[in-house]
């Protein structure tokens, strides 16, 4: 029995972090139930009611089945790998100009890369509207890929300035000892060390993207450019189809084995190093 | 300003704000950091502040206008008093709400952080993934999912209902629970991120020190682990408090009309009545209200990592 307490009050804390964990899961496992049910109209698609759960393949055989929905989801891919690519490349400049040099301006840049992330999403929404209104810029797929770079900016820039930050300045001055050009040494030094960062950052920059419905929202207008996230928003009037359930977990599995694969192989790797050392 | 976000790497990355010496090759050549900086200021400059400072403008356009006959700017500042009189419970409701799901998630996120990284062990990365797991599906359907669990017939209605905490017509949809309850696990992840991040450099051997110094477990953990963790729970507090005060997905599928919050109102306002002075004028005093208590909060905390 006292081995039972000591045990509990060891392991307490974990005990609890694994139930706040397991919590985070619940509603994914429900998308998941959800995926492989025949809703008897689209208006239950979202009714969890073991009394009238109708198992089907159908949503997963069929997942395009529902008009639109693969389009959309398309859409959302082509949109998350513009955001990127250009978020990225922006935001990794400025990271670098931030962590190696020194320059006027410095608190200002700090600033307006803070802003946006301290600024409630709706009012970024609101406000792109007003200037694309103003402008009489047509809103769909530019005005969608404009508000994404510009919120995917500043979270690139802290990913990748934290990778830089930690790398040690004097292996440039040692590249360059070696005669290496400016050039050399940062194509060939640092830029594959600060690579996992930017890496991590353009993963970030997909997934803000991807997921973005607040601010898509307001940029989208009439255009009928509707991603992934507005045509569930789209269907909420004339009842979501069940598909959405089979691509959301479909989702979920797809990056979750990603993730752990890499895990598993950082693992492994970790393993053979201190084996070998 | 770099602590508010974890890295990949989990170190938080308060490091170096100072910048290094360049090389010499390299220190005469003074625009080379303006032309790194210039593409992506220049797209933040116009699509982020540019379209703030014209937010605030059309929050003084005469409302007599519409979108067909266009608008008039004449400083009409009675737009925010005419905002503030019609939607003011929605306004603090939402500053309430956002409080309550702050101080949820932060109860919820500060052990889940804690086993993490202190109690993890070799199983850090994996649980850490299990916190981001969410965001593997969409925001959307995440929130829908709640609707779900929540539903009239569903099973957290029925065992409330056996149980007798919840009366025969008794309903959790529609009510200030829901909403709050699809907030703070919507955003919990955004709690427990920069916890963890400031929980995983604590020295463990400073608790154990605290030990040797005859302090229990609760009076090491208030005056060890709580104050070494403080930029994580400034950082998270922010990270949780901005999003959920402005979110209006939460509101609008698991809410009723009693539950509204103002980011409904802004989205309807804009979209729908296409009322933009109105709706202007409620973003602003919306971005205005979190800024201040921002600066506020982050300087009596004190922590200056932060900002």
């Amino acid at each position: 029995m006292h081995a039972l307490w000591r045990w509990i009050a060891d392991k307490w804390v974990l005990l609890v972090g694994l139930l706040i964990l397991l919590y985070l899961f619940v509603p994914i496992a429900v998308v998941l139930l959800l995926s492989f049910n025949q809703p008897g109209s689209r208006n239950t698609t979202y009714v969890l009611d073991f009394q009238t759960f109708d198992f089907t393949w159908n949503n997963w055989t069929d997942i395009c089945g529902a008009a639109g929905i693969c389009d959309s989801l398309m859409r959302s891919i082509y949109i998350g790998f513009g955001a990127t690519l250009i978020s990225t490349i922006l935001g990794t400049l400025i990271s670098f100009a931030l962590v190696r040099y020194r320059f006027l301006g410095r608190s200002g840049t700090n600033t307006l890369i803070f802003l946006p992330m301290a600024t409630p999403e709706i009012v970024m929404g609101t406000s792109l509207l007003t200037l694309f209104i103003g402008w009489q810029v047509p809103l769909g797929f530019l005005t969608i890929l404009i508000a994404h770079v510009m919120f995917c900016i500043s979270f690139v820039v802290v990913t990748v300035k934290a990778r830089l930050a930690g790398l040690d300045p004097r292996l440039q001055e040692a590249a360059m000892d070696l005669y290496a050009t400016p050039w050399q040494a940062f194509r060939l030094v640092i830029l594959p060390l600060v690579l996992p960062g930017i890496v991590a950052a353009a993963l970030l920059a997909f997934s803000l993207s991807f997921d973005d419905f607040i601010i898509t929202n307001f940029v989208t207008g009439t255009s009928g450019y509707e991603t992934f996230p507005m045509f569930i928003w789209g269907s909420n009037l004339r009842g979501i189809p069940p598909q959405v359930n089979a691509i959301a977990s479909a989702m979920f599995l797809i990056s979750f084995a990603f993730v752990i694969a890499g895990q598993l192989r950082n693992r492994r790797r970790s393993a053979r190093r201190a084996a070998t050392s | 300003m770099a602590a508010l976000l974890p890295t990949a790497s989990g170190t938080g990355a308060v490091a170096a704000e100072v910048p290094v010496e360049p090389p010499a090759g390299m220190r005469r050549r003074r625009w080379i950091p303006y032309a790194l900086l210039a593409p992506g200021l220049l797209w933040l400059a116009v699509f982020f502040a540019y379209p703030v400072v014209q937010l605030f403008m059309a929050s003084l356009w005469n409302p007599a206008g519409s979108v067909e006959t266009g608008y008039v700017f004449d400083w009409s500042w009675s737009n925010y008093a005419d905002a503030w009189q019609m939607f003011h419970v929605q306004f603090l409701r939402s500053l309430w709400y956002a409080l309550i799901t702050t101080a949820v998630c932060l109860l919820l996120g500060y052990p889940l952080a804690y086993a993490i990284a202190v109690k993890g062990g070799r199983w850090k990365n994996l649980m850490l993934v299990g916190v981001i797991a969410p965001f593997f599906t969409s925001y959307l359907v995440r929130t829908y999912s709640w609707k779900a669990i929540l539903s009239d017939s569903g099973p957290v209605v029925d065992f409330l209902k056996w149980a007798h905490l919840l009366g025969p017509d008794g309903r959790l949809l529609a009510t200030e629970f829901a909403v709050i309850a699809g907030l703070v696990y919507n955003f919990l992840p955004f709690m427990v991120l920069p916890l963890y991040a400031s929980l995983d450099k604590l020295d463990v051997r400073l608790l154990e020190a605290a030990r040797d110094l005859y302090h229990g477990p609760v009076r090491s953990f208030l005056r060890v682990t709580l104050p070494l963790s403080l930029p994580g729970v400034v950082a998270g507090t922010l990270l949780t408090f901005i999003p959920a005060a402005g979110d209006y997905v939460n509101a609008n599928l698991l809410g009723g009309p009693n539950t509204q919050m103002i980011g409904s109102v802004i989205q309807s306002r804009f979209l729908v009545v296409n009322d933009y002075p109105i709706a202007s004028a409620l973003s602003v005093m919306l971005m205005v209200t979190i800024l201040v208590l921002v600066t506020v909060y982050v300087s009596t905390a004190g922590t200056d990592e932060v900002v």
